[in-house]
């Protein structure tokens, strides 16, 4: 009879309140993620004038609209591309700990602190036409051409890549410290030297880590937006996505058009992102030890 | 390297850390022998003693601090690991994860540029060897540890290298497997005919395994000798202590005569064999529990009166501990069961008390 009962609440399996906790973030992510989302999804296809997909039809054959996706994937890619190229070998050679890595470490992480808009500031002062960079440089006429490096496509690529990189180096060592230095041993004691160690230990077991790493870095660049007003030049070769949104929004008070812009943004990151973790599931992806423990 | 060597030397290799507060420590000092083609050698100590630091820098993972090493006449401490070309298994089996079993094994073999159709007859004789055929195709994570600590065996015998270097292989397996491996470990060095060098802080896999044991303590060689030498006549009280002489009395020295030393301390007389020069009139008597016996009789050279105080039943015998009337106490593995409590008469042959000097 009590072993009936016990079966009957096992089967029946309580509800287990510690479950509650998860509340407050669901609804935080409901209210402040989805709800917006949805909203901002059911408002593009409700545009001031035409049909449902007015909005679309509008950004994919007006000129200064759907140029900006290209536009901003050829800022994105290559400093996304730059920032995972640099952070491999950087964070490879920093992987064992020596004296020198926390001041790396520190140095690297003072861009994120400070924030887009003052990383645009001081790049504007230090590699404008009459900054230190150009007088220098024009001083011991190590370049003595013109220096364009604000207000172009270059001043946005160098902003994205300074902002960008102690993220990517960061999140690399971290993939990079995790794996067995054992591992690298074993494979020296049969015959691989450091460049085959690399590339049959290293890099297989970097692979999974490195597509997160590009994913992340990506969707940050490719939102791109203070540098790309302050530093580049938002009429022409710099008019990026997030640039077309918010003239939408906020100059032609079109929010439907602008919700629209933001949903096709959203859906080019998505393209690209999943094809990165798409090939990120042909690599190995378990534990980066060998052996027990 | 060269697989049909004769003999691997050290001279004087050592190794220095650089240690808390800046100042230098030998990790390793002055280690020289000789191991010879065929040979099983076992480092033993306990954690600590420099046996792993010996190992890496035999392997080359770690730089002499001076010394030299020679595979007969080449010098090869000069040369980075993956020129030396020695096998070695190490104690979490470092298994590359994202590999298969076979795909390990053949990692040195693919390193050496050997055609891809010999590396896999070859991989599948190492694997053989081990006894993981059928395995091939899994990736290590879905192996057993046993299994897996096959794997690495293979991985390092497949090169067919001159000298097979393990450090602590067994330390991760049940009490039942490392039994049943180390007769296999045996059996593959002997099958090979190469030399292994091998690291553990076990004796009695030291002891059952190796040709030679080096018995090591603060980065030193303290003993280098046959397992049977090792066990039985301890070249200091350091070896003695590790190798189970668990008994350890300060006396007094009475008499010395040749090696034959008669020491005493109230309530003890024993005379014992010196194994080294005594000084200061004082000696440090060694003996093994299970070398001393419960006899009947009171009286006679090597007898010790005692009261019980503590009976560990161990299955086989059991572990007494004896208190003189004096205060001294000793560890005494006997078959007979006396009671907590209980006066009893032990004796201990004359070859068996091992005397050293006092520390």
């Amino acid at each position: 009879m009590a072993n009936a009962a016990a079966a009957g609440a096992l089967a029946r399996e309580p509800f287990d309140r510690t479950l509650l906790l998860v509340v407050p973030a669901a609804a935080f992510m409901v209210l402040l993620f989805v709800y917006p989302f949805l909203y901002g999804l059911w408002l593009s296809f409700t545009p001031k004038a035409g049909g449902a997909l007015a909005n679309y039809t509008h950004f994919f054959t007006t000129d200064n609209l759907y140029p900006t996706i290209w536009t901003t994937l050829k800022l994105s890619l290559p400093a996304t591309l730059i920032n995972v190229g640099f952070a491999l070998p950087i964070a490879f050679k920093m992987r064992v700990k020596t004296r020198y890595q926390r001041w790396v470490t520190t140095i690297l992480v003072v861009p994120i602190t400070l924030g887009t808009v003052l990383i645009a500031e001081g790049m504007l002062t230090y590699f404008g036409p009459k900054g230190w960079l150009a007088q220098f440089l024009q001083f011991f006429h190590l370049y003595d051409g013109p220096i364009r490096l604000t207000h172009n496509y270059t001043g946005v690529l160098i902003s994205l890549v300074v902002s960008g990189f102690p993220f990517a180096f960061l999140l690399t060592l971290s993939y990079v410290t995790g794996i067995d230095p054992g591992l690298a041993r074993a494979a020296a004691t049969l015959g691989a030297d450091p460049r085959a160690q690399f590339r049959h230990i290293y890099l297989p077991l970097l692979a999974p880590g490195l597509a997160m790493c590009f994913c992340l870095s990506f969707v940050q660049a490719f939102s791109v937006f203070p540098s790309a007003v302050l530093l580049g030049s938002p009429a022409g070769p710099t008019r990026v996505i997030s640039i077309a949104a918010y003239e939408a929004a906020f100059e032609i008070y079109d929010y439907s058009l602008a919700s629209a812009i933001a949903m096709i943004m959203g859906f080019v990151q998505l393209v690209i992102v999943v094809a990165v973790l798409g090939l990120r599931s042909l690599f190995y992806r378990g534990p980066v030890v060998g052996g027990k423990g | 390297m060269n697989p049909d060597f004769s003999e691997l030397r050290l001279d004087g290799v050592t190794r220095r850390f650089a240690g808390a507060g800046g100042h230098a420590f030998n990790a390793l000092s002055e280690l020289t022998m000789t191991i010879k083609r065929g040979e099983f050698i076992a480092l033993l100590g306990p954690s600590g003693c420099g046996k792993s630091t010996a190992l890496n820098c035999i392997a080359g993972l770690l730089q002499l601090s001076s010394g030299t090493i020679r595979l007969d006449d080449t010098r090869i401490d000069t040369l980075p690991p993956e020129q030396r070309g020695f096998g070695m298994v190490f104690q979490n089996y470092a298994l590359f994860p994202h590999m298969s079993v076979e795909k390990n094994v053949g990692f040195g073999l693919r390193m050496r540029g050997v055609p891809a159709a010999e590396v896999t007859s070859r991989v599948a004789r190492a694997l053989t060897m081990v006894q993981l055929t059928g395995q091939e195709g899994k990736l290590p994570g879905q192996l057993s540890g046993g299994q897996q600590q096959r794997v690495a065996i293979a991985r390092a015998i497949v090169i067919e290298p001159p000298l097979i270097l393990m450090d602590e292989p067994l330390s991760n397996l049940d009490a039942k497997l490392r039994i049943e491996t180390r007769a296999e470990i045996r059996r593959i060095h002997t099958e090979l005919g190469r030399a292994t060098i091998y690291v553990t802080h076990d004796q009695d896999e030291a002891l059952s395994l190796a040709d030679r044991i080096v018995v090591m303590k603060d980065g030193a060689a303290h003993q280098i000798a046959t397992p049977h030498e090792v066990y039985s006549q301890p070249a200091n009280l350091h070896v003695a202590r590790f190798m189970g002489y668990r008994n350890v009395l300060d006396l007094a020295v009475l008499r010395e005569d040749g090696d034959r030393v008669t020491l005493a301390a109230p309530g003890i007389r024993l005379t014992g064999c010196r194994k080294q020069p005594l000084s200061g009139g004082r000696g440090m008597v060694a003996i093994r529990p299970e070398e001393i016996a419960l006899v009947d009789a009171a009286g006679g050279e090597n007898t010790i009166a005692g009261k019980i105080t503590n009976v560990e039943y161990c299955g086989r015998d059991s572990l007494l501990d004896l208190l003189t009337a004096d205060g001294a106490r000793l560890h005494v593995r006997s078959v007979r069961e006396p009671r907590l409590g209980d006066t009893v008469h032990v004796h201990v042959p004359v070859e068996r008390v091992l005397v050293y000097p006092t520390e």
